[in-house]
């Protein structure tokens, strides 16, 4: 009911992007709502009060009149009437939040994981993405994590966002009823900001909300939308084997690299052309390949696979000279990655001749 | 002999005695309101700078200018620059603001009194806010602090930067505000004088007083809060940190138990200087007196329980949110009474528009924006979207600088010529309103779109999508600081070029007004009369001083009402 008085006011999209989940015509209904009692309260005091300026302005020939300086009556309707009408206000968002709050059983879950600076969306197979992938008209639940600070996981288009908070799960759901469309905000092209500078994927967008230290800004992803479970299956067997192509053939283990270092947020704080960022770029890791770097400790040591590696599974173990520490442990299992790390390594030596 | 300028000229507070050892230990509340004014502006520069160059570096989608081109520099830059922004707002400038300044300088006058109750931890009180202030600035000039105001964990135990001076420097802030909130509360109680029930007391008063409460009551929990920081900080204890086994939510249950009604310690005097204002430039007993003063209490109890509605999203229980929701829709009421309340006190008045009721006027517009976008943000299915975005930014710059420096701003020009006995030019006050206002609506009101559109708080580069609005909200903001360093010309030009300030240019009936401009240094020679506040039939304007004179009501031969001539 809401939504018919509210959404065909032209004003509506002034406010909020397009929207294309199951909350937004309840929260959009409910802010239009409050926007236009709260238009009537402002037009309604400042209009008395620039209505008073003018009429009652000192001026030659005009004089305070008398009035009373206090009426019971009159304070006790300007004080029951706005509690009457921020009561319904609690009382329609509450009942919002409870529909936001209860995801339904049928829901797909997948986890997320936060951490500086990068999303990790677990599927129930174990295939990880840094974009959400979900498919239209299926409740989604998202059981999310953060590694190291809060972060928050916010989707302005789905109206949605919670807390990623260290220590405990968090969930949040949606339903997505509307595939993303060009002319959307959210397809602008963010030239230099999807990871890896290009192809920036149509989707929706997906930011951090708690501020979580330098990256926070850069720390954000896209809800890729699926037709159907058809088309998102498809996506997931080709995810699910980043060694091998989608016809089958085994990929070159730098290649494979390539897209874990995209995938798995190295890009965030690693570069490839030589610029320092948060840490060293590969591509001076690269060039050292073989001969000694300096540490933070004034210790030297051999750049190979084994302090590449090291860097990986303990990554604050030894840091070179002039970053401080701080990378995100990626991964304790040393063995079940083994593979991935290997693609990394190979990655790194792939860019020396550039 | 000849005599010295300061013997021909009447003594008061400023000429009394002189030498700097004379204004650094006076225990003179008058004096002690005048270092904090100082201070507290002081502070407000810096603090307007940083968000100047904040709002520089947000011209452009990238992260460029701050770190010369380097991406990673520049938002590390940004980072530190907002959260000075913000921490030095908060606890350097608005909240010892009101209270330091003006209510040092007047709530002892206005109860007819010589000094507040503890005079020697007044002069304390600004002793500690320097000394936190110093360790505020310790902090910028060490490492840099990036943890946001907020200090949430477990980011600031995690980070490299000086928390542990940023801390301290609060944790003695907080004493100094304490010492404050201490100080007025004895004093109200004390030391009214005979005839000053709390019921004929001007509503300043109310509002300091309520505020004072706040100050004592919800203080000493930050001051707590950073200690078990510090503990955990340097000791590596479990309290808020996951790491060893902490709740980083308990930490921002404990900062906002304190930060919420430190919100309150902010807008409640400025609430009450417009009481104090409205009635006397409408020439007209203020309306609704008991609710005005009755809300400002209202205001500080409810204040306590609403804490909560800072963290709908972070995972507190279904229950937990709606009780907090519910509670923070019923603290919007009291505010709302007032507002009523000085609408109707400008109805049927003789509203005269002097720079201080041009800065009142602003008030109410801004205060009123800022008030009803809170409606969306205590609602909890709308807050979802809003919550952490430029919405809120919006919305609380509208509250804490719409309403609050304003109404500061509306006190300095109300009160300057009382404080340092000359009168400034009203036009270029006026015109400092203006531009100050425009300045402002340009600089917030592009925020809450791009609040509703998705730019999240504290990001050093956003989307291109919202360059415009970006744009548009700084050069509002450059317009707001041109705007500020005009009416800053206005006061300081008076000092050395202003009209000598009569004893009550606006016709106040409190008792400030029956000390000299500048008052002497024990403010009456004699215990003053105590009348109704807000009562002015008896007020005339006498065009040969510009100012107000007591008339005595049935004298034959009595001088017809004039207006002043530039009202």
């Amino acid at each position: 009911m809401l939504n018919s008085i509210t959404q065909t006011l032209p004003v509506a999209g002034f406010w909020f992007r397009t929207g294309a989940s199951n909350f937004v015509e309840e929260v959009d209904g409910l802010y239009m709502l409050i926007l236009w009692i709260s238009l009537a309260f402002f037009v309604l005091i400042v209009g008395a009060m620039a209505l008073f300026v003018l009429k009652y302005r000192m001026r030659a020939g005009h004089d305070v009149e008398q009035s009373p300086s206090h009426n019971n009556a009159i304070e006790l309707t300007w004080t029951i009437i706005p509690t009457l009408i921020v009561m319904v206000i609690f009382v329609l968002g509450f009942v919002g939040f409870l529909n936001m709050a209860n995801s339904p059983e049928d829901a797909y879950e997948i986890n997320v994981v936060a951490n500086k600076w990068n999303w990790n969306f677990v599927y129930p197979g174990g295939v990880e993405d840094p974009n959400l992938h979900v498919w239209k008209n299926q409740p989604f639940k998202l059981v999310q994590s953060s590694k190291d600070v809060i972060h928050s996981l916010y989707v302005p288009a789905f109206r949605i966002k919670m807390d990623c908070v260290p220590g405990r799960y968090t969930y949040q759901w949606f339903e997505v009823d509307r595939l993303p469309e060009p002319d959307d905000a959210d397809n602008i092209d963010n030239a230099g900001r999807m990871p890896d500078g290009s192809d920036a994927e149509v989707g929706y967008d997906l930011f951090c909300a708690e501020y979580c230290g330098t990256g926070h800004s850069s720390m954000w992803a896209k809800v890729i939308v699926h037709e159907s479970k058809a088309d998102f299956d498809k996506w997931y067997d080709v995810a699910s084997d980043i060694f091998n192509d989608p016809e089958g053939n085994r990929r070159p283990l730098a290649e494979v690299g390539k897209e874990l270092y995209l995938k798995k947020g190295c890009i965030q704080c690693h570069s490839l052309d030589g610029s320092a960022k948060v840490g060293p770029s590969f591509k001076i890791t690269a060039d050292q390949w073989g001969t000694n770097a300096k540490m933070t400790t004034g210790e030297e040591v051999n750049v190979d696979e084994n302090y590449v590696r090291q860097s990986i599974l303990e990554p604050n173990a030894k840091y070179r000279a002039g970053y401080k520490p701080g990378m995100p442990v990626i991964s304790l299992k040393d063995t079940k990655e083994k593979p991935e790390i290997d693609a990394l390594i190979a990655f790194i030596k792939s860019l020396k001749d550039k | 002999m000849i005599a010295t300028a300061a013997q021909l000229q009447p003594s008061n507070y400023l000429n009394c005695s002189k030498g700097w050892k004379s204004w650094a230990f006076t225990l003179d509340h008058k004096r002690i309101g005048v270092m904090y004014l100082v201070g507290v502006l002081s502070a407000f520069l810096l603090g307007g700078i940083f968000a100047i160059i904040i709002r520089l570096e947000l011209l452009t989608p990238a992260a460029d200018m701050l770190g010369a081109g380097d991406a990673t520099a520049a938002k590390d830059r940004y980072n530190e620059f907002f959260t000075l922004h913000g921490a030095i707002m908060t606890f350097l400038f608005i909240i010892p603001s009101i209270p330091g300044s003006l209510g040092n300088f007047f709530l002892p006058i206005m109860l007819g009194a010589k000094d507040v109750a503890f005079p020697r931890m007044n002069l304390m009180s600004f002793y500690l806010w320097v000394g936190g202030a110093i360790f505020f600035l310790s902090a910028l000039l060490m490492t840099g602090l990036d943890t946001g105001w907020t200090f949430y964990t477990p980011y600031s135990v995690e980070t490299n930067a000086a928390v542990i001076p940023a801390t301290i420097g609060v944790f003695i802030l907080g004493f100094s505000s304490i010492f404050t909130g201490l100080n007025f509360v004895v004093t109200i109680n004390t030391m009214r004088p005979p005839g000053m029930t709390w019921f004929r007391m001007p509503l300043f008063l109310w509002a300091t007083y309520s505020t004072a409460i706040i100050q004592l009551l919800a203080t000493p929990v930050i001051g707590i809060t950073v200690l078990l920081l510090l503990a955990e900080y340097t000791l590596q204890i479990g309290i808020f940190n996951p790491a060893y086994g902490g709740d980083p939510v308990l930490y921002q249950h404990f900062f906002w138990f304190y930060s919420h009604p430190a919100v309150y310690i902010m807008i409640l005097p400025a609430m009450g200087i417009i009481s104090e204002l409205l009635p006397v430039f409408c020439r007209k007993h203020i309306f609704g007196y008991k609710f005005i003063a009755f809300s400002s209490v209202a205001i500080a109890l409810i204040g306590f329980l609403v804490w909560g509605h800072h963290m709908f999203v972070s995972s507190q229980s279904k229950m937990t949110a709606a009780i907090f929701s519910f509670l923070t829709f019923f603290v919007a009421i009291p505010s709302g009474i007032k507002v009523f309340n000085w609408l109707a006190t400008m109805y049927k008045g003789n509203i005269r528009l002097a720079t201080p009721m041009c800065y009142v006027l602003s008030f109410l517009f801004l205060f009123t924006i800022g008030g009803l976008t809170g409606l969306p943000l205590g609602a909890l299915s709308t807050d979802r979207p809003l919550h952490d975005t430029y919405f809120v930014v919006a919305h609380f710059h509208y509250v804490m600088m719409g309403g609050t420096l304003i109404a500061f701003l509306a006190g300095i020009f109300y009160w300057w010529p009382k404080m340092f006995g000359k009168m400034y030019n009203e036009f270029w006050g006026k015109v400092s309103a203006g531009i100050v206002f425009v300045g402002f609506n340009l600089t917030f009101f592009p925020m809450f779109i791009l609040g509703t559109q998705g730019q999240a708080r504290r990001y050093a580069s956003y989307e291109p999508v919202f360059q415009p609005l970006h744009i548009t909200a700084t050069c509002g903001a450059l317009l707001l600081g041109f705007g500020l360093c005009v009416a800053a010309a206005v006061l300081v030009h008076s000092l050395f070029y202003g009209r000598k300030a009569p004893m009550n240019p606006w016709g106040a009936a409190t008792l400030e007004w029956t000390c000299t401009s500048p008052p002497i240094h024990h403010n009456f020679d004699e215990t003053p009369w105590v009348g109704d506040p807000y009562i002015y039939d008896n007020l005339v304007w006498d065009p040969e001083i510009e100012g107000y004179v007591e008339r005595t009501p049935s004298r034959p031969g009595m001088k017809p009402l004039e207006q002043p001539a530039h009202a």
